[in-house]
């Protein structure tokens, strides 16, 4: 007889008790190992979907939050970086060759462009939407848009404004916040320079 | 007289030799009209535009969607497969463009496992609970724990017993 067999207690007269199952008790149940990895891998997905349906249901970013940097390239091949345009007005503006309502702003935008282009303290910034490039130069060429524009790589620039489509124009004041945007096609030159100007005063 | 007889009988063998020539001149003309092929067909394109989605028309395959953007995307793949690409790296030039999210099946990285690994789990998951339950169901009721309560013996012995039994009967 082994040490273990006599170590056993003796039951006379009826059957050893059975083993105590393998896992934990939690507020008195007794729950397997398996169990509780099957429902925490459950709650880790619904977790997981939850945090996928909030960030859908963000919306865009909101005036007042600072804008995460970014780094366009543009057609030319230049990499102009929002870091490196502190302490200026940045109008970003989002748009696509395939894009009519795009079309009835580009004008004004352009326009709006050779008004302030004398400044400092003003840039213009177009990112080409799921686009493709040849399409990209026709529109440009067309509408005689001569700021910087550069297509939306990897579509990572419109992901952090979490854009729902285009033209979406966001204004970033000069401290790095948004200050505004709008989410349809200018209406005018005139409504344009109302959401640059007051930035310009400060 | 003899001459209207003549032209009685050599006009339908002329009218129907003109419907002939008509129709040859005819079969002529819809053949030069046929294009000729050049550069990738639809099929090629489509091969390629299946496997890609646009994120402008979310769950909509490129071959089958509607928009502007999309016959863009897929006159695009025309031009790549034109200069001598092959899926590879069309598919590589996309996904550089637009991102992973372009692609149908997702690249098996990082999260996207989650896609591969999620749905098998979850049928062999299903799969294990039917099974318990298709088990506890053709399990005999005795075998399943929930037989009525035993009533303990008595022994015939017990004094204790007997004392109650009696007052019992006394009532």
């Amino acid at each position: 007889m082994s040490d273990q067999q006599e170590n056993l207690p003796d039951y006379p007269g009826e059957e050893p008790p059975p083993a105590p199952k393998k896992g934990v008790d939690i507020r008195g149940r007794r729950i397997s190992f398996g169990a509780l990895a099957a429902w925490i891998g459950i709650f880790a997905l619904l977790g997981l979907l939850a945090a996928g349906m909030l960030r859908n249901q963000e919306g865009p970013v909101t005036v007042g939050e600072t804008v995460p940097d970014f780094t366009l390239t543009t057609f030319d091949g230049e990499q102009i970086s929002l870091k490196e345009l502190e302490d200026k007005v940045v109008v970003l503006n989002f748009w696509a060759s395939w894009c009519k309502p795009c079309e009835e702003e580009a004008a004004d935008l352009e326009t709006a462009w050779r008004i302030y282009e004398s400044r400092d303290d003003v840039v213009f910034l177009g990112v080409d939407y799921v686009d493709t490039e040849t399409e990209a130069m026709v529109y440009l060429e067309k509408f005689d848009i001569t700021y910087p524009n550069g297509p939306d790589l990897r579509t990572e620039i419109s992901q952090t404004f979490r854009i729902r489509g285009v033209p979406e124009t966001y204004i970033i004041g000069k401290d790095g916040k948004l200050a505004a945007f709008k989410i349809s096609p200018f209406i005018s030159l005139a409504e344009i320079q109302s959401m640059i100007d007051p930035l310009l005063e400060s | 007289m003899m001459a209207t007889r003549r032209l009685s009988k050599i006009l339908p063998i002329a009218i129907l030799l003109m419907g002939l020539f008509a129709a040859v001149l005819a079969a002529d003309m819809v053949q030069a009209q046929e294009p000729q092929p050049q550069g990738p067909s639809d099929n090629e394109v489509n091969a390629i535009a299946k496997q890609l989605y646009c994120p402008v028309c979310e769950n909509i395959p490129l071959d089958v969607c509607p928009t502007q953007a999309c016959a863009q995307w897929r006159e695009l793949i025309r031009e790549k497969l034109d200069a001598g690409w092959n899926e590879d790296e069309i598919k590589t030039y996309f996904v550089n463009q637009y991102g992973d999210r372009v692609l149908a099946e997702p690249p098996r990285t990082g999260w996207n496992w989650l896609v591969y690994i999620i749905p098998p789990l979850a049928i062999l998951g299903g799969i294990y609970i039917l099974y318990r339950a298709f088990r506890s169901w053709s399990q005999p009721e005795s075998e399943q724990g929930d037989v009525e309560e035993e009533q303990p013996e008595v022994e015939a012995g017990d004094e204790y017993v007997t004392r109650i039994e009696d007052e019992l009967r006394q009532r």
